[in-house]
């Protein structure tokens, strides 16, 4: 359900002009909402940014979302996250 | 990747009868300047508030589509996890609230030039949201237009 939240959250914000990146941790939910940018994490549920405690992990979450706000549409675009576990 | 069989039976069998709600169109904006310009802001589904702030209703049904608003300069070590699902293991989140509220790690990000400035004001709302009608309606069109005020460019959304 988190992860339908955050696409239609991010959806309306997109409407609104805010270029978005929705982590995602089921890509099958992805597939179907459809959130604008969507980062597929590799990462169970209650760890969206991979380790607690592990800045350096949780960096190269964030650093590869900020890199899909960069990509050009059309929309939707769903990206793997290749770093981490 | 988490996977809809790591669940539990009761929330798999609900969710394989569960009309998801697509978007459609897909609105796209286009990003005007470089990342490293950018005001970022993070809507976070982890539930979390700040002492003081009222929590979110675990008992709403359909799910409680409110959202508090999160200072940028808060201290995410402070924030309280009010998540209702069971469907997750809570304890990464409880113990380093960054895992799903990343603002210390933006701010991080501000200080090193990597972005241009971390939002005024984050959106915490609780994802487990089955009725999605208040949160369409309402919730977004709030966040957006928050968002907007606060000149934000990119916005980063955490589920859990």
């Amino acid at each position: 359900m988190c992860n339908q939240t955050v696409g239609l959250v991010a959806a309306e914000l997109e409407r609104h002009g805010i270029v978005t990146v929705a982590l995602q941790l089921l890509r099958t939910v992805a597939e179907k909402v459809r959130p604008p940018r969507a980062l597929c994490l590799p990462f169970a549920h209650g760890y969206p940014l991979d380790t607690p405690g592990d800045a350096e992990r949780q960096r190269a979450v964030l650093r590869a979302a900020l890199g899909l706000a960069e990509a050009p549409g059309p929309g939707p675009r769903l990206m793997e996250y290749r770093g981490g576990a | 990747m988490a996977k809809t069989s790591d669940l539990s039976l009761p929330v798999r069998l609900f969710l394989r009868g569960y009309r998801w709600r697509r978007i459609d169109p897909v609105p796209f904006a286009a990003l005007t300047r470089p990342v490293e310009q950018c005001t970022v802001g993070l809507v976070s589904s982890a539930g979390f508030v700040l002492p003081g702030m009222t929590s979110f209703d675990k008992g709403q049904r359909g799910g409680d589509s409110s959202w508090r608003a999160i200072p940028g300069d808060a201290d995410s070590s402070t924030l309280i996890d009010g998540h209702r699902s069971d469907a997750f293991d809570h304890r990464g989140m409880t113990s380093d609230p960054e895992l799903a509220f990343p603002l210390r790690r933006l701010r991080e990000f501000a200080e090193a030039g990597e972005i241009g400035a971390v939002a005024p004001h984050h959106a915490s709302c609780m994802g487990a949201i089955t009725a999605t009608g208040q949160l369409v309606k309402e919730t977004a069109p709030e966040i957006a237009a928050r968002f907007v005020e606060d000149q934000v460019d990119v916005a980063l959304l955490v589920p859990v």
